[in-house]
């Protein structure tokens, strides 16, 4: 399992990196372990505010759904399209190609608030203990 | 502080382990929901062939003079009629016709061995105790039985050389008792998948054994270990009953589109009178099948609603990998069960534009 670096996340194993004022949204490793084969991603619209820890959309996976979380409040720039066809990169590259959305954020401070890398990692391993 | 839980482990923990196995707790036992993925081990069984464990299934033994007519009388199908060597599927019916359990009476020279779903071992062995008269012994072997079943298209091939050649011939829903790699088993021609395959009944202490001369003997066919995920999503899409979510202690065999196992000829059996009442009156309700539109899925506990008025309960749901489609199974009334109703299913916000389809969702499999 994959926790890298330079992303920070949450408690709903989303992750969020910031590049200029845009932070790019998916779920983690862990995520998609416990989910097993994604079969479909809802997402927003283009253009849609979100609070931090609105639900913005749903995965779906063989057995199971899920919602997904805004790590931070913001407005969608981007959402990842290729998803609908492929939704099986959201198993096979959760930080890369599976990303699912882009938010445009006011403040690039806000990730400060959301776990580190070594946090998240911790909080997983304090759930399995 | 949690409490600790003991997991019961099968003979073949470590094998699942050594797989890659993601392991959960299901029905008290540590097993193997999945390896590599649930599509590929569901295409894995459906186009070659996969190895399940399912040790966690509880299997009791009935003998005496009045073994048979006791089983008789507490399932609805026929069981006297059961010739040696042949199996049956049948529920097991409270008097108000609510299911006990659906279970397999396999018929043995001097005995019967009874199969029963691994969450309900405890409540059905109660139960067949309560109703046991005394010329009939009943003992529960299920701590003493691994079961593997080996499932898909090239099973019989697999199984070639290391059993006798009469488990090869074998027609669907029989079985002999003979060596499996040298271990004395049960071989059943049975399954949950749809396919071709076999259900290997034998004593744990020698599971390894038969497990490695599986994989070993099923490694040029392409057989993988399967984990209960694409149990699920095979047993779904042939539209088999999973107790617990289709079948329960307030549901019916009637209800359930369980009609064929269900022998109102047979003089007394228990729900008999509360059967024969529904099926002069008519069911209220029907368990149908459901394909959804676009990719967003039932799930079990969902609301389904006709015209935005309530109709029923999903039952099951997955996303079939065999179809490429969501599909499920609910509970609706039976003015909405007709093929081809237009059904909404309700996800939270979202209405899922359903309709309903026949049984089995998918009809290829290789079984006979």
């Amino acid at each position: 399992m994959s926790y890298p670096d330079d992303l920070r996340y949450t408690a709903e194993h989303e992750w969020a990196r910031l590049e200029g004022d845009v932070v790019t949204v998916g779920i983690t490793d862990y995520a998609t372990d416990q989910l097993g084969d994604v079969v479909f991603v809802e997402l927003p619209e283009v253009g849609r505010r979100l609070d931090s820890a609105a639900a913005f959309g749903v995965v779906e996976a063989v057995k199971t759904v899920s919602d997904l979380y805004a790590p931070v409040a913001g407005e969608v720039v981007e959402v990842n399209g290729a998803l609908s066809d492929n939704p099986a990169m959201v198993n096979q590259s959760p930080y890369g190609d599976g990303w699912m959305i882009k938010l445009r954020v006011a403040d690039r401070n806000v990730l400060q608030k959301l776990m580190s890398s070594e946090d998240y990692a911790r909080m997983i391993e304090e759930e399995h203990a | 502080m949690q409490p600790t839980t003991l997991l019961k482990r099968t003979p073949f923990v470590e094998a699942h382990r050594a797989a890659g196995a993601r392991l959960v707790d299901f029905a008290g036992f540590e097993m193997p929901v999945r390896y590599t993925g649930d599509v590929q081990e569901h295409r894995c069984v459906r186009e070659r062939a996969g190895l399940f464990d399912i040790t966690h299934m509880g299997e009791f033994h009935v003998s005496g003079p009045e073994g048979v007519a006791f089983v008789d009388r507490c399932v609805t199908n026929d069981v006297s009629a059961l010739a040696v060597g042949q199996v049956l599927y049948s529920p097991m019916c409270r008097p108000d016709g609510g299911i006990v359990d659906d279970i397999l009476v396999y018929r043995d020279a001097d005995e019967l061995m009874l199969v029963v779903n691994a969450s309900n071992v405890a409540k059905d062995f109660a139960w067949l105790e309560a109703h046991r008269p005394a010329g009939a012994t009943l003992t529960d072997r299920s701590e003493s039985t691994a079961l593997l079943a080996l499932q898909g298209p090239r099973s019989a091939e697999i199984l070639r050389g290391h059993v006798p050649e009469a488990a090869l011939g074998l027609g669907y829903y029989r079985f002999v008792r003979g060596p499996l790699f040298g271990v004395e088993a049960v071989i059943s021609r049975t399954g949950y998948t749809g396919e071709d395959g076999f259900e290997l009944y034998f004593e744990p202490a020698h599971g390894m054994k038969v497990w490695d001369g599986l994989m070993r003997a099923g490694a040029p066919h392409g057989l993988e270990p399967i984990g209960l995920g694409a149990r699920d999503t095979l047993r779904l899409e042939m539209g088999y009953m999973l107790y617990g979510n289709d079948i329960d202690d307030s549901t019916t065999p009637l209800e359930a589109g369980l009609g064929w196992t269900v022998k109102l000829a047979k003089p007394a059996f228990e729900g008999r009178e509360v059967l024969v009442r529904q099926k002069e009156l008519g069911l209220e309700r029907k368990l149908v099948g459901l394909e959804a539109e676009g990719r967003r899925v039932p799930r079990h506990g969902m609301a389904v609603e006709a015209g935005g008025k309530p109709a029923g309960r999903v039952t099951s749901g997955t996303f079939s990998p065999s179809l490429e489609k969501a599909i499920g199974m609910a509970y609706v009334a039976t003015e909405h069960a007709a093929i081809g109703t237009a059904l909404e299913v309700v996800a939270g916000a979202t209405r899922i534009p359903a309709r309903v389809v026949k049984r089995p969702f998918w009809t290829h499999g290789s079984h006979r």
